[in-house]
Order: C-alpha cells, then structure tokens, then sequence
C-alpha cells in the first residue's frame, strides 16, 4: 500500500501556486522573480503562510543566536569588559523578546498553518486573508523591535534598543527610568505581533471546529491538532491582557496616565500580575505545540499507536486550564500573602500531573516499539530527556522557600531553557526534520541532521546543565559582569563552550536545508510510512492540498488504508 | 584508516588526525583570545568565598536547604525512574534490521493510566503540604524579643540601611549581632525601594525578598557565626544591576555595640581637613549626601557620616581607601558606568582637598 492507491494530486492546475514548484523545480520552469516574490508576498495559501512563518522564525533564530553568543563571551571570566552594561542589558532583552515573540511563537504559527488543514483534510484555513495579515503583523512587530538597533546611537553602539528586560517590570520602564525612546520599541513591536498572534489563533479556532473532513470527529483529530485547539484558546485568553498592559504602559509613558508610576500612585505589581497572566500561558503555549509534535513523531517512529490518545488530549486541556491558574507562581519573591502563596504553589505543583501522564504515555508508547531512530526521532528523544530535567527543575521551583532562594538566579535560566530549548525548540526542531519532505518533496540529510542532533545535544547541556550550579552558588541572571572568587568562573566556561558548540548544530541545520532544497533525495508522499492525513497527499501539496476530500473514520486513516485486515476503528 | 564510532544511531566517523588538530588548535586560539584579549577591569574581589545556598548560615537558610534537599530526593528518584525506563526502552525496542513487519498496536489501559496519574497526584499534594508548612514557619515573626530592625530601601545602584530603633542611616554594609546559641538575635527587616524594583539577597543567610515602591516588605535574618555574608539585588533594576552587591557583616555583640555607639554620634570635626570640608559643602555633594552634623543633609545618595567606618565603597564595589575614593569622585563612571552619581569635573587639588575630609569621617 504506497501512493499508487492515492490520486495522483501534484498536477497543479496553475504551476506557480504549488508551494514546492516554485522551491525545488529546476529553474528553466520558475516564473521570474519578481513574480515569485509577488506571489509570496500576495499569498494567501496557508502552506506557503506556515513556511513565511518559518522562514521569520529561522531569520531571528540567527538575530537571537549572535545577541546569546555574544552573552555566554561577555561572562566567560569575571569582571569581562568585551560589552559595556548597557549593551548587555539591550543583549538579553533582545535575545529574550526575540527568541519568545519571533523565533518559537512563529515557528509553532508555521507549524500549524501548514499542517492543521491537511492534517483534518481541509483544502484551506477557514479565514485565509486574516491568516497572511496574521503573519505580516508578526514579521513588522519584528522588524520594528529591530529597527531599534539602527536608532540612536546607531547599530555598533547598540542603538537605542530595550534595556529592561524581555518582561519590562515597571516602574523601570516609566519615563523617569527609561528616557528616550527604546522602551518604546519593545512595546510597539511586540504589540503588533500580539495582534498577529492573535489573528492567528482565531483562525486556528475557526479552522479546526468547522473544516475537518467528513467522519472527523473532535475525538478522532491529530493530536497535533489538538494541541494546536488548545493552544489557540489559551492565546485568547493570554495576549488580550498583554495587549491592554501595553497600551497601559504607552499611555503611562506619553500621556500622563499613572497605571505603573509609583510615585504617583500607580502600581508595580499590577504590571507584573499582568505581563505574567500573559506570561506563564505563554510557557504552555509553545510546550504544547511541541507536545503535538512529540505526539505525531514518536508514535511513526516506533511503529505504534499512541498509548493513551484520549488521556493525552484531555491531559492537555487540564494543562490549558490549570496553566492559566499558575501566573503567580514568577511572583513568589513579591511578598504575597501565605494564602496567595500556598494557591499558587498548589497549582503549580497540579499541573505537574498531567504534564507527567503525557511524559508517560510517550514513554509508554515505546514499548515493544521497533524504534527507528532518524533523525526526527532522535529530537523526540531528546525532547523527552530535556524536558524531564525541565519539569522536575520546575518543581523545585514551585516549592516556595526552595523559589526565594533560586529564582532570579542562574538555576532559574538553566530551568526555563531545558522547557523552552530542551522542551519545545528540540521539538519543533524534529518537526521540521519531520515535514520538511512534505513541504518541499526533498529529504533531509539523515547523516547530517544525526550530526546537528548530537552537536545540539551535547551543546546543549554543557551550556545549560552548568547553569543550575552557578545558581546555587549565588549568580543571579542579568548581571553583564562578575566578581572573581566565587566559584563562578569555571560554570560559566563550559556554558559559552557548549553555546559554541550549539552555535554548530544551528550552522549544520542551515547546511543542511540549503542543500537538501536543492539536492535532497525525493521523497515521495509518504517517506516515513506514517498515518496521518498530510502524508496522503503530494508532497509538496497542491494549492488546494487534496483533489478529493478523504472520509475518514478513525485517528490513523492511513493505518486503515495500509491495514484493511485490522484497522484503527475497531479499537476506539 | 578512520576510527569510528557507534553510538544511538550515529555512526561517528572521526575526521583525519590533521583535521582534528586543526580544529583543536582554532578552538585553543579563540577561548585563549577571548580570556586574555579582553581586558580586565580592576575591581575588587568579593574575596573566596561563594554565597553558595547550600552552605547555609543561620535558621532561615538552612530550613529551605532542608526543604531543598527533600524535593531535590523526590525528584532525583523521578529522573531516575522516568529516566532509566526512557533509556532502558530505547536500547531494548530498537528496530531489527530487515524486520518490516508492524509490531502490535496497544491503544492505552486505563489501570495504568489511573496509576500513574494517582502516584504523581499524592506525591505533589504531600509536597505542597510541606512547602506550605515551611512558608508559615518562615515568614512568622522572629523567634525572639531581642530583635533588631533595620529599614533597607534599595536604590539604583546601592542599598540604604536606616537602624531605627538607634536613629542612624548608613549604606550597603549591613552590621549585626551574632547569635549565640542560647540567644538568637534575629534581625527584622522592613523591604522598601526609592526608584524600581530590586530584591535582596543572601543566600547564606536566607532567599530573597524584592523590594517595590509603594510596598513594604519583610523578612528576618539571623546568622550563627561571626562573619562577612556576600550578597545582591537579584531583580534586574537598570544599567549597574549587577554591580549592585551588599554584605553582611555579623560581628560580636560587643563590637555591634561599639559601633552603633560610633554610628550614634555626629560627624566628626576634625579642624585640619576644614578646607576640604568646606568645599564639599560648596559643591553639589551636600545636596545628596547627608553628614550629620554638618549642613549636608541630602537623600539621593548614601549618608558619608561615618564614611571611613566601612570596608568598601559603592555597594561593595571597590575597597574604601584613599586610591578608590579619589579614582571614584573624580570620575565616577570609571568605576560604575551609568552610575547616578554626576562627574562634578573637579580639579585634583579639589579632589585630594575632599578626599583628605572623607578619609576623616571615622
Ligand atoms: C546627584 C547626586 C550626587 C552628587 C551631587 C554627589 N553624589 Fe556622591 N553619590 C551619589 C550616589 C547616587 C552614590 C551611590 C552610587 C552607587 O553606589 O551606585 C554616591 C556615592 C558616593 C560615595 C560612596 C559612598 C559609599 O558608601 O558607597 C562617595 C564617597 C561620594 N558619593 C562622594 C561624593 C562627593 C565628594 C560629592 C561631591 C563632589 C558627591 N558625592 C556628589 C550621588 C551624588
Ligand atoms: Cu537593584
């Protein structure tokens, strides 16, 4: 059972509307490019706004990636004087902002514009044009971060960008502490991408509960795709109060409003219940894409059903509700009452529950497998591992005594970059290893994304396992310097080596992609012998992705088409 | 003749000895370059001694070790089970080459499920219970009458230390009592900000509490040895966050009382550095900084009455001697870039002449 069973749907009517033609055919055939730009630019096929999405994420990854190397080189002995304070504090508010708000969150857009519809057998999202001004929202919030680079003192003296930080805690952000004009960047930029976001996440909605095939029950999606449900209403329900805050703060800043100013009798802590009733869904908003991700390639790669799909969903919407319960939990230094203390510290620890059953059922799924580790899997492996590390730190940090003294401190980086890099970066980076065939028809390179695996893996946790030790031993984060005789020179070393080392990885990965869009090995439809809707069709797809709408009666519609003699359905 | 290397899914071919070298050689050059290159700026050491958690020194610090240590256990064995289930499982169900049939599909079952979502659900009630126990304990009143109360108002970038119960200001250099075993001296202190937010922290004496404008904050320490206890801001407050240090100084009872005797009086008056004295008082200096006793009675920057009485200047930054004082009125951004303190451009003679009075102020 191969594609020969399937519609032949790679005949595009119109050649330049296939995402993949335009990528990978040789260039006798491509259209100029003036209109191939035109064409990207005008898009409002979901695929080729999930690869937009992409290639935005892959464009501030690098951005991101310098703004961190240059941080691990700054802290490599104490008293370091490569970068002045005030270029390091603008670092790590750029490299934070921009890896949150540009690298993963687009990269979970991408993800999920271009598969969500295939997955339900959709021909398209259910609002196309408010799905591409979705994108270019998120790219010109981007931009507009960036341009800060280029004011004031001009790029090399780091301009004018944001030096407060990537959760911009007022009163420091007021006009008293912070003159000028970068504080305003940081909350136009990620302002606007807020809006695209939250575009996005309508359109998801919109998408999944009205356009799934025939025979598609809510019970019977992708997990992906449940993932992606949840996430989109958490995003409703976190964006809009940072958007708000924002606004807050702009009036704040330019119209004499005193929401934040203390000295006039606005609040600080309002901003930080605030930023943070955003921030914490955030957390769960780029884990769960990832869980969906974990969801699709663990169970292809070990040739075996999901074990446990309805706990891992429900599990999930356990984890949108209690997530949203949980914000305080950044806030345990503020000096809370006991009883806001004991709330929050309780819910954080619930919510370790249903993040442990789904560590589980993967686990679970493994068993009596026959694990082929390519290179997709070797990331769902290691997602599993990193964030382990990830959610256990994250108990410690839960325990409120045990957060007074660690918060704040390296062991908290270490922590939030074995959920966020560890936990959802390894993640999507095995989606991509994953789709990439089915976005662009060519392979991967299996030998060098084994490379770019090992190389990201070993880096990784030379660069943050050595973090959770620096901060026991005293070193708080976003210090841009030291003093020597603490004990902190040598933790700081292994960290920038193993950033370098990460630094690698990232350049195998652009190696690779540059040459598999040019020379990778065919893929055909279907290469990882997998069971979900989008391996049904061409790869690439076709603008309209199916010739014919599948009817589908179970969670592995292409297991039943493989398997006649003992298809899925019977088991539900 | 290559070496190679199996390892999960990899077979590592190691590049030819040249290539190796090569590689090792540039990596040499570039952490050699990056350590020696950028020059070091000559602060001061906080001396060898790490604010290390887990080498606690009072009451407050070594409860959360304790409770550190407990969730640290119940975690470790997580990361064992889960860990070794995870690595046992990838190393047993390898595919076996040429093996392509299906292996059996096993949807889920709810008795496994229903446990392993029951164990984990005791095990973080039984730790919440715990954590909230040991928050009520610690966040309690001090456990005895003889506490002292210190007011510390944070400010960009140093610590203001106001003793009320004695009507003295001093900065950065907090001095208490030691505790005796029969007697605990538990220092009580209120949390409070002039500008943006900013935390306190020793970690050898207890976690951090942040200090809000418009807010005021409490906790208590207590230290067991006399000693010198290293310590921060540990929320993100601006440009110099991180050259913003405090320290502990626990001392003898007798030797507190000496020097609460010594913050006490007035400046003294010491008639040969007059000159000084009186240019100080020219300057802008008076309308930030406070000498009892004199006109000077500013708030914006820390109280010089009993200047020379502490070890190091700028939170912690440089040690108080003559050679600091005159590096930091001169130029104060050369020791702490952004500092709030203007560059007054004063001449040397005008330097050494207010140098000379703040080396009096005992
Ligand atoms: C605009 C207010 C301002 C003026 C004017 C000013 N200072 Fe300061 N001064 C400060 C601040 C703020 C600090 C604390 C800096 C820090 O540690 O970040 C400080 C710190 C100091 C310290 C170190 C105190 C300590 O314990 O760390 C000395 C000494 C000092 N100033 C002397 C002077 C002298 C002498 C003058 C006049 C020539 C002067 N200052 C003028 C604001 C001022
Ligand atoms: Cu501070």
């Amino acid at each position: 059972m191969t594609s020969s069973d399937i519609p032949e749907g790679s005949q595009a009517l119109d050649s330049h509307t296939v995402v993949g033609q335009t990528l990978a055919s040789s260039a006798a055939t491509r259209p100029p490019l003036v209109t191939q730009l035109h064409d990207w630019v005008t898009t409002v096929d979901h695929k080729r706004v999930g690869l937009l999405y992409l290639m935005m994420s892959l464009m501030f990854m690098v951005f991101g990636g310098i703004e961190a190397l240059i941080i691990r080189v700054q802290l490599w002995t104490a008293n370091n004087t490569l970068v002045e304070a005030e270029t390091f504090n603008q670092l790590f508010t750029m490299h934070g902002t921009t890896m949150i708000f540009f690298v993963v969150m687009p990269m979970i857009a991408g993800f999920a514009n271009f598969l969500v519809p295939l997955m339900i057998g959709a021909r398209d999202v259910a609002f196309p044009r408010l799905n591409a001004l979705g994108f270019w929202l998120s790219l010109m919030g981007g931009c507009t971060l960036y341009l800060s680079y280029f004011t004031g003192k001009g790029l090399l003296g780091g301009g004018s960008a944001p030096d407060v930080g990537w959760f911009a805690y007022a009163p420091l952000t007021s006009p008293a502490y912070s003159v000028g004009s970068s504080t305003d960047y940081w909350i136009v930029g990620t302002a606007i991408s807020g809006i695209g976001t939250i575009a996005f996440a309508v359109n998801t909605i919109a998408t999944i509960v009205t356009m799934r095939a025939p025979g598609m029950l809510i019970s019977k999606v992708p997990l992906f795709v449940w993932m992606m449900l949840i996430t989109s209403f958490m995003i409703l329900l976190a964006f809009p109060p940072l958007t708000a805050a924002q606004v807050m703060l702009l009036m704040d800043r330019h119209m004499g409003a005193h929401f934040f100013d203390t000295q006039a009798g606005g609040s600080a802590l309002l901003w930080q219940h605030l930023f943070w009733f955003f921030g914490h869904p955030e957390v769960y908003i780029l884990a769960l894409p990832a869980f969906g991700i974990i969801s699709e390639i663990v169970p292809v790669f070990s040739r075996k059903v999901i074990f446990g799909y309805a706990s891992v969903a429900m599990s999930s919407a356990a984890i949108g509700v209690i997530g949203s319960s949980v914000w305080a939990h950044h806030m345990f230094t503020v000096g809370m009452s006991d009883s806001l203390d004991a709330f929050f510290s309780a819910t954080s620890f619930l919510i370790a529950v249903p993040t442990g059953i789904k560590v589980l059922n993967w686990t679970a799924t493994l068993y009596g497998g026959q694990l082929r580790l390519r290179t997709p899997m070797l990331f769902a492996l290691g997602f599993l591992g990193m964030f382990l590390m990830g959610g256990l730190t994250g108990i410690m940090l839960a325990a409120v005594p045990v957060d007074w003294q660690i918060s704040d401190s390296y062991f908290l980086v270490g922590h939030f970059h074995y959920v966020l890099f560890g936990g959802s970066l390894f993640a999507l980076m095995g989606g991509v290893y994953y789709w990439f065939p089915k976005a662009t028809g060519r392979m991967l390179d299996d030998r060098l994304g084994k490379l770019n695996f090992w190389l990201q893996f070993i880096g990784f946790n030379l660069l943050f396992g050595p973090m959770h030790i620096s901060g026991i031993l005293g070193m708080p984060r976003r210090v841009y310097t030291y003093q020597p005789g603490q004990g902190w020179e040598i933790w700081n070393q292994i960290s920038t080596v193993g950033g370098f080392i990460m630094g690698l990885a990232f350049l195998t990965l652009f190696w690779n992609l540059a040459k598999s869009l040019r020379s990778g090995k065919p893929a055909g439809d279907d290469p990882w012998d997998a069971w979900t809707l989008e391996w049904m069709t061409s790869s690439p797809p076709a603008a309209y992705n199916f010739e014919e709408i599948p009817t589908v009666r179970s969670r592995r519609p292409l297991w039943d088409l493989k398997h006649p003699e003992d298809p899925d359905w019977k088991h539900e | 003749m290559i070496p190679r290397i199996h390892v999960i899914g990899l077979t590592l071919r190691f590049p030819s000895l040249g290539v190796t070298v090569r590689c090792a050689v540039a990596i040499a050059v570039i952490m050699v370059w990056s350590s020696l290159s950028l020059a070091q700026s000559p602060e001061f050491s906080q001396g060898n001694d790490a604010p290390d958690m887990f080498n606690p020194a009072g009451p407050n610090a070594e409860s959360i070790q304790e409770i550190f240590w407990v969730v640290i256990g119940i975690c470790a064995v997580i990361l064992g089970l889960v860990g070794t289930t995870l690595i046992w499982f990838i190393a047993k169900y390898r595919e076996r080459p040429g093996d392509n049939s299906e292996p059996p599909q096993i949807y889920g079952s709810r008795a496994i499920e229903l446990a392993w979502t029951l164990a984990p659900l005791l095990t973080v009630t039984l730790l919440a219970v715990l954590v909230i126990a040991t928050v009520i304990k610690l966040r309690a009143d001090p456990p005895s009458t003889a506490a002292h109360r210190v007011r510390v108002v944070g400010h960009q970038w140093w610590w203001e230390l106001n003793y009320p119960d004695h009507g003295f200001t001093t900065a950065n250099e907090l001095v208490i009592p030691v505790s005796e075993p029969d007697l605990a001296k538990p220092i009580y202190l209120q949390l409070e900000s002039a500008d943006v937010c900013h935390s306190f922290w020793v970690p050898r004496l207890a976690g951090k509490t942040d200090c809000i404008p418009g807010r005021t904050n409490s906790m208590w320490i207590q230290a067991g040895e006399p000693a010198t206890y290293f310590g921060r801001c540990a929320e993100y407050c601006g440009t110099q966050h991180a050259k913003m240090l405090i320290r502990v100084d626990c001392v003898s009872q007798a030797d507190f009382d000496k020097w609460v005797e010594n913050q006490k009086a007035d400046a003294v008056s010491d008639d040969s550095v007059a000159a000084g004295r009186d240019r100080f008082m020219e300057m802008a200096c008076m309308n930030c900084h406070a000498i009892r006793g004199t006109r000077a009675a500013g708030e914006f920057g820390p109280d010089l009455t009993h200047l020379m009485s502490r070890k190091t200047i700028c939170s912690g930054l440089a040690l108080n001697d003559r050679e600091n004082l005159t590096r930091w009125i001169s130029k104060p951004d050369d020791l702490k870039k952004g500092c709030r303190m203007p560059d007054m451009r004063l001449t040397e003679p005008d330097v050494k002449l207010i140098v000379d009075y703040l080396l009096s102020l005992k």
